[in-house]
């Protein structure tokens, strides 16, 4: 029987420490949308789209208020738009994109996924042509979420798409100069992408997934911090297992959460992605965990100990938690997403090199990072190229989504409100990385053996 | 299916009374109630059945949160599953 302190508890997490189901993300499958004809391809597109998550808004909505848990968001992410489109005789993707949009506007929800390409090995005529579409798709379009996968363990990394992706980026940023480059907050570059991940802007339904599939991202920093307030000044040891317990506990609640929608929708349920994603919101932030730990500000030595210990805490307390676990898993650092990330970059101990350090541990990468306007593409190029190789050789993802401000100098903020947040504008390095950009091929894939 | 009632404010007569007779309007069965007083301020959790409810279950919801506002109490109903899920393994 459940006790009185039980259900305070939970109750508790839900209206003080900002427990929520982060996202309810649609996995619909486009393979059988392709067409000579781009318009008869758009018009598949968004028939089949509408089709499947005519009712995910809704169904999401009743679920929230039957068991009185906040779902945040509703999304939906498509197969990678490059394999869809690539039979159509055109030049220009963008009607995709736009195809995508009002689909997701249709549907009521926040964000679509898909609008990607996989080249970790090399491009194909799709890849290409989307890619070169990405920052006018992305300027002319308000929901659609776009992702290129450059590098792999298995394959290496493709130095050509890398270099591409810097002058991609800086493009995006420039065609959508009037809201600060909110576009390259749309796009992420990825080593080693995953094909079930619930989480905007990096999700796509990928090539081995089902026709449909529902996946679940968790969330809760808020409910981990108050309960290592509980333990302060104990060993590591007590803090890891405090760390399981909760993520146990915010896990078990996106399992139900997801096989109730998968139920009702009819579609399979995928995977919970046992994430611990921060808002803006004070008391909802993941540096401030690990400033509960004992350091100082975030970003100062320690921390990446401090995170790599809450990362693999959290999958051990998810992991048995749910039935099938996916997605990115573990703890995301977006600054302008996180109310401590930002406090501690504005006060400068949290820096672009430590985040890179950090993403050695953490869930994915340099994500929602604000630069100058002024950073060239080459260093651009040059940052993805080393959080690609980070991922590559740790058989783990990475990526970068970062946003350079046109306009901007170190010290100014960018404000994207919401859940995406506001982002200080963190100094890069100014030695040039032109030449080593400027060689392209690709870096071969790594030894899987030797670990040292 | 069963569900969980939580009740929160400040104490005053006839709480228990008031939400056990509107929960019986709806058809709603008490299968267990546990109830506190602490500084003043009254908790009580219930678990209920709901699946012979006289009317839809969010209406039900919706009732009973605003004859609470009316009273100056927090009221609300879940579905037992979430606090099953994140208690019991």
């Amino acid at each position: 029987m459940l006790n009185q302190k039980s259900i305070l508890e939970t109750i508790e997490m839900i209206d003080k420490q900002h427990l929520d189901i982060r996202t309810i993300t649609m996995g619909i499958s486009l393979r059988d949308c392709a067409h000579p004809d781009w318009k008869a391809c758009c018009t598949k597109i968004y028939d089949k789209i509408c089709g499947k998550a005519e009712k995910l808004v809704a169904t999401g909505e009743a679920i929230e208020r039957e068991f009185g848990i906040p779902i945040v968001n509703k999304r939906i992410s498509v197969t990678p738009m490059a394999m869809v489109a690539e039979s159509c005789e055109t030049e220009d993707f963008v009607p995709f994109a736009v195809t995508m949009d009002k689909a997701a506007k249709a549907c009521g929800v926040n964000f679509i996924g898909g609008y990607s390409a996989l080249v970790q090995k090399g491009f194909t005529s799709g890849d290409r042509r989307l890619i070169a579409s990405i920052p006018q798709a992305l300027a002319e379009t308000d929901f659609v979420c776009s992702s290129v996968n450059v590098g792999s363990t298995r394959a290496g990394i493709n130095m050509d798409a890398v270099a591409l992706m810097g002058r991609i980026i800086k493009e995006t940023a420039e065609r959508t100069k009037d809201t600060q480059g909110l576009g390259c907050a749309k796009l992420v570059v990825f080593s080693n992408a995953v094909e079930d991940n619930p989480f905007m802007a990096g999700a796509f339904h990928g090539v081995g997934e089902p026709e449909c599939a529902i996946n679940v991202g968790v969330s809760g920093p808020g409910v981990v911090y108050h309960a290592l307030q509980s333990v302060k000044g104990q060993p590591f040891d007590v803090v890891a297992e405090t760390i399981k317990k909760t993520a146990f506990q915010v896990t078990r609640m996106g399992q139900l959460v997801g096989r109730e929608a998968g139920e009702r929708l009819g579609v399979p349920f995928g995977i919970v992605d046992l994430s611990l994603a921060p808002t803006p919101a004070i008391g909802d932030s993941v540096a401030r965990i690990l400033e509960e730990m004992g350091l100082e500000v975030c970003g100062t030595h320690g921390t990446t100990a401090a995170l790599a210990l809450l990362n693999d805490a959290v999958k051990k307390g998810g992991v048995m938690a749910s039935g099938h676990v996916g997605g990115l898993s573990g703890a995301f650092i977006p600054v302008s997403e996180d109310e401590g990330m930002i406090a501690a970059a504005q006060e400068g101990t949290l820096t672009i090199d430590k985040l890179e350090a950090m993403t050695c541990v953490c869930s994915v990468g340099l994500d929602m990072i604000a630069v100058p306007g002024d950073t060239t593409a080459e260093t651009i190029s040059a940052i993805i190229a080393d959080e690609a190789a980070i991922g590559m050789v740790n058989s783990k993802t990475t990526a970068v989504r970062i946003i350079p401000v046109p306009g901007a100098k170190v010290g100014d903020m960018m404000e994207m409100g919401g859940l995406l947040g506001s982002a200080p504008v963190m100094p890069v390095h100014a030695a040039s990385s032109a030449d080593f950009i400027a060689r392209g091929g690709r870096i071969p894939a790594p030894l899987q053996s030797l670990k040292n | 299916m069963r569900a969980i009632v939580t009740v929160l404010g400040k104490d005053c007569i006839g709480i228990i009374g008031g939400v056990c007779t509107h929960l019986a309007t709806y058809n709603v069965n008490i299968l267990d109630i546990s109830q506190t007083v602490l500084q003043g301020y009254f908790t009580m959790t219930m678990v209920v059945d709901v699946s012979d409810l006289s009317i839809d279950f969010d209406e039900m919801k919706r009732q009973m949160a605003s004859y609470g506002q009316e009273r100056g109490l927090d009221i609300r109903v879940q579905r037992e599953d979430i606090f099953d899920a994140m208690h019991k393994i």
